[in-house]
């Protein structure tokens, strides 16, 4: 649409600006909070800018304890804990929906849109949910207090398998029966072509559920007892209730920051890939 | 190479038979069409062949083997596609390539049998594109090119120019036919189009709602259909039809005009004649009131009704003609180029 009226062009830009305001203006205090020493941040006013301290209180937050006084884990550990969990979640979650979306497109077996029908069912049953059973399960099991018992619960997705299926119901039948003349079996044609014609969806939806696993607060808090398998999102909010001394706002800010990074770089770094998975649908 | 047999070919789904007792030989490096209007049953006929539809009862057998329980790449056939169904996600070379990839046949094999069919195609300047980059016809090419390099036993076609421009498309099956006598491979093509049969068959089978109507070379198909269908469906513009009594020797229209003929047939039967038999005779039997005029330069044809009556009619005259509207134009015909059907339709000799 081409407009040229200046009054309309300058009160979206306002409005627009006001919205980035709204957004940043946090991120931003977080910042500044993380690059003053703990002494600054308990006095009045806040600091709006930034000071000298980032690199010593990075260094204090990923390779020291943390806050003074507690007993909690290194936030680097806290980091990796977070990633190993977002990841497992975000793979195992594509692999599972890419092979049972897979199933229900390809073959025929009895009550197939039945089981189809069941795993759609469960969009209504969220871990918090069923979080009782759930974790009487997984404490039977033996997983708590590990990266199993973090993700396994979480890995089954009925969104993803929903998508795969409409992704795979878009590529046309002659795809396949040209794959079986040539003689390909169907797993053959599940690695060879199907795969790669779902390669951005599967970009897509990695960096959503990546975000997801990213993200996870309640459920880590249920299963994991031991500190060195806290993970950096349900950190944040034991370090504001640590002990009774007043919060160091420089060290949460900082591991807020911390935690703030992965997600952005996935995001960032898929934007393309990203967009062309939910928007493309040319096959 | 091969020959294939149909031997009485049944298909239904569920309780809806699509497929009538179809027979069937083939000989080896002929090139079969298979023709005949939407929803006859072509294309299911072709993917049983194929491996792509199970048969419900009857047998399929290429060269001496009896294929019907066999996977589609075990029946050594290759195919193509209306819309050529080409790996996107993959060059021009690999889609070539896959099958030949699967079969574990040696690296240098391939590349020497792609760029072979490649040479034969002339894409050998495309191999490292994808399918999206090229033309309609480019693609068409590359979904040939896939089937050559597998060197099957047979080729199926289904309807594959039918995604093409009309000029195009005469230029591809004129390719095709050729590269068909040239590589000797028996072949089955699938077509609404009856130009299309009518140009690349040695051969046409005629299907109408999953019956075979005719099936014979395409000079026998126009000569002497053995049906009101397929009289109808072979030809352009189609045969006129009049109902007709016919006695001792002499068909009678419902105008009273009669057209004399070499049946010893009587009673009540279908007459035709195809417009470019028809030609203009004051005094002819067959009086046109003209109502439109389609001037193509080799010929013209001449729409309208008998006089005084409701049945459409075309002639085809050659070359330009002017001939003024709302006049009425008398036209005979040989009796020779006379086809009578009786009341089910079938061909009256």
């Amino acid at each position: 649409m081409i407009e040229q009226r200046p009054l309309l062009t300058a009160m979206s830009h306002i409005i627009m600006v006001l919205g980035v305001i709204l957004v940043a203006f946090p991120i931003w205090i977080t910042f500044v909070a993380a690059t003053h020493d703990d002494i600054r941040m308990v006095q009045a006013p806040l600091p709006l800018l930034p000071g000298e301290h980032f690199f010593e209180n990075l260094d204090k937050t990923l390779f020291g304890v943390g806050l003074s006084g507690t007993e909690s884990a290194p936030v680097w550990l806290m980091l990796l804990n977070s990633l190993a969990m977002a990841l497992m979640i975000a793979f195992g979650k594509i692999a599972i929906s890419l092979l049972s979306a897979f199933a229900i497109v390809y073959f025929k077996f009895p009550f197939r849109m039945g089981f189809f029908w069941m795993i759609f069912i469960t969009l209504m049953l969220p871990v918090e949910v069923r979080i009782l059973p759930t974790f009487e399960v997984v404490a039977s099991l033996g997983m708590l207090n590990s990266y199993w018992g973090l993700t396994v619960p979480l890995i089954a997705s009925a969104t993803a398998t929903f998508m795969f299926r409409q992704v795979f119901l878009t590529v046309p039948d002659e795809m396949l029966e040209s794959a079986r003349i040539d003689g390909a079996g169907p797993m053959r044609f599940f690695f060879d072509i199907l795969l790669p014609l779902s390669r951005t969806n599967i970009a897509a939806l990695f960096v959503i559920l990546f975000i997801y696993g990213w993200n996870q607060y309640l459920w880590p808090l249920l299963v994991t007892t031991e500190t060195d398998m806290t993970t950096i999102v349900m950190s944040i909010k034991q370090m504001l209730e640590a002990a009774e001394q007043s919060p160091q706002w420089n060290i949460i800010m900082m591991t807020a920051l911390l935690a703030m990074l992965p997600p952005i770089v996935v995001v960032i770094g898929m934007q393309k890939l990203f967009v062309q998975g939910l928007t493309e649908t040319d096959k | 190479m091969a020959t294939i047999t149909l031997t009485d070919l049944v298909k239904s789904y569920d309780d809806t038979q699509v497929l009538h007792h179809v027979e069937g030989a083939f000989e080896d490096g002929e090139f079969i069409v298979i023709v005949g209007p939407s929803g006859c049953g072509k294309s299911t006929l072709l993917r049983m062949v194929a491996g792509l539809e199970s048969v419900t009862s009857g047998e399929i057998r290429i060269g001496d083997r009896v294929v019907n329980d066999l996977e589609p790449a075990d029946r050594d056939i290759a195919m193509v596609f209306q819309n050529y169904a080409l790996y996107p996600h993959m060059s021009v070379f690999d889609n070539m390539a896959y099958g030949l990839k699967i079969r574990r046949i040696p690296k240098d094999e391939i590349r020497k049998r792609v760029e072979d069919a490649a040479d034969i195609l002339e894409i050998r300047d495309y191999l490292q594109r994808r399918p999206r980059q090229l033309s309609g016809g480019q693609r068409q090419r590359v979904a040939m090119g896939r089937a050559i390099v597998r060197d099957p036993q047979v080729f199926l076609f289904d309807e594959p120019l039918s995604n093409l421009d009309a000029k195009l498309r005469v230029q591809m099956r004129l390719e095709i036919r050729k590269l068909q006598k040239r590589l000797g491979v028996t072949s089955i093509y699938v077509t609404h189009d009856q130009v299309e049969a009518m140009t690349l068959g040695d051969r046409l089978m005629v299907l109408n709602g999953g019956y075979v109507e005719q099936f014979g070379a395409p000079t026998e198909l126009y000569e002497r259909p053995a049906s009101i269908f397929v009289a109808g469906f072979i030809g352009s513009p189609s045969m006129n039809f009049f109902e007709v009594t016919v006695a001792e020797g002499v068909a009678t229209l419902p105008s009273g005009a009669k057209m004399s003929s070499s049946t010893t047939y009587s009673g009540k039967a279908t007459l035709g004649v195809r417009p470019e038999h028809m030609s203009p005779a004051p005094d002819g039997p067959l009086k046109i009131e003209v109502g439109m005029l389609e001037q193509l330069g080799a010929n013209t044809l001449v729409h309208g009704v008998l006089e005084g009556r409701s049945e459409e009619i075309v002639a085809s005259l050659p070359g330009l003609e002017h001939i003024n509207v709302r006049t009425t134009l008398g036209f005979d015909a040989p009796s020779e180029s006379i086809h009578l059907f009786d009341e089910t339709g079938v061909r009256i000799d």
